[in-house]
């Protein structure tokens, strides 16, 4: 219950606070609520991945290019009122939907003990069941690295 | 309410949070950082559902989590390599004045 307070809190400020800086930082409390989450629900694993990967990379990343287009021009200018409005009520009446049908929907009230997951089980799914979206995904993470170095370079030097 | 009815509400909540911040919010960074959320939101899903699910040991819930969590941080290299190049591009980060493809 406190990590969720907290986990909500987080995001919420995230996508209210006016300076972008102040909202990334917000955005690493949401997201340790939500590693903490991961680690109330037993998957020790994922917990700690999502501390390391987005607290560690994306966050600081997010960081770096907030920096990186900084300029003298206020960051966020005064949103539209009635483009702001309509986006509330988009997700207000997303959430409606998806609350109605998870408390509509029969769940079975059972509780079970809590599942193992060890990282000995994990790696040996990795390395037998899952060995091909591993390949894959180190594929994928080698091309969009490459991928976004080539985006983000400065090419006027070559110009010259 | 059992206990995975809350967790879907918190992750749901999450979503919605996601996706307003990505409907409302005017500077390309913050717009990245709902999708963000937005991903986190399913991720929570994944793993509540492997939780209270049938078949834990399968740990097909967490296969999940890791490959989406890794396909997450490939999508915010790129997406913030993009933001830099357009800004390089028209000094601004905010989408309403990034309008040189507008028909």
């Amino acid at each position: 219950m406190i990590l969720a307070v907290l986990t909500v809190a987080g995001t919420a400020a995230t996508m209210g606070l006016r300076n972008a800086v102040h909202c990334v930082l917000a955005l690493t409390l949401g997201f340790t609520g939500v590693a903490m989450l991961y680690l109330q629900l037993g998957a020790q694993f994922v917990g700690f991945t999502q501390i390391l990967v987005y607290i560690g990379a994306v966050a600081i990343l997010a960081v770096f290019a907030i920096m990186m287009t900084h300029n003298d021009q206020p960051m966020d200018l005064p949103d539209s009122h009635s483009a702001w409005v309509a986006g509330c009520i988009v997700a207000v009446a997303v959430f409606a939907v998806l609350a109605r049908a998870i408390v509509s929907s029969a769940t079975t009230p059972q509780s079970q003990p809590q599942p193992a997951a060890s990282v000995q089980q994990i790696g040996d799914a990795l390395m037998h069941r899952f060995v091909l979206p591993l390949e894959i995904m180190g594929v994928l993470l080698t091309a969009a690295l490459i991928g976004a170095v080539v985006i983000a370079m400065d090419r006027r030097e070559e110009m010259k | 309410m059992s206990s995975l009815q809350s967790y879907l509400i918190l992750s749901s909540l999450l979503f919605s949070i996601g996706l307003a911040g990505a409907l409302t919010r005017r500077n390309a960074i913050l717009v990245l950082i709902g999708i963000e959320l937005m991903l986190n939101a399913a991720n929570l899903n994944f793993i509540a559902f492997w939780r209270y699910g049938p078949n834990p040991e399968a740990l097909t819930g967490i296969m999940f989590t890791i490959f989406s969590i890794s396909i997450a941080a490939a999508e915010a290299a790129v997406g913030l390599s993009i933001i830099l190049a357009a800004y390089r591009h028209s000094r601004t980060t905010n989408l309403d004045q990034m309008n040189s493809l507008k028909g």
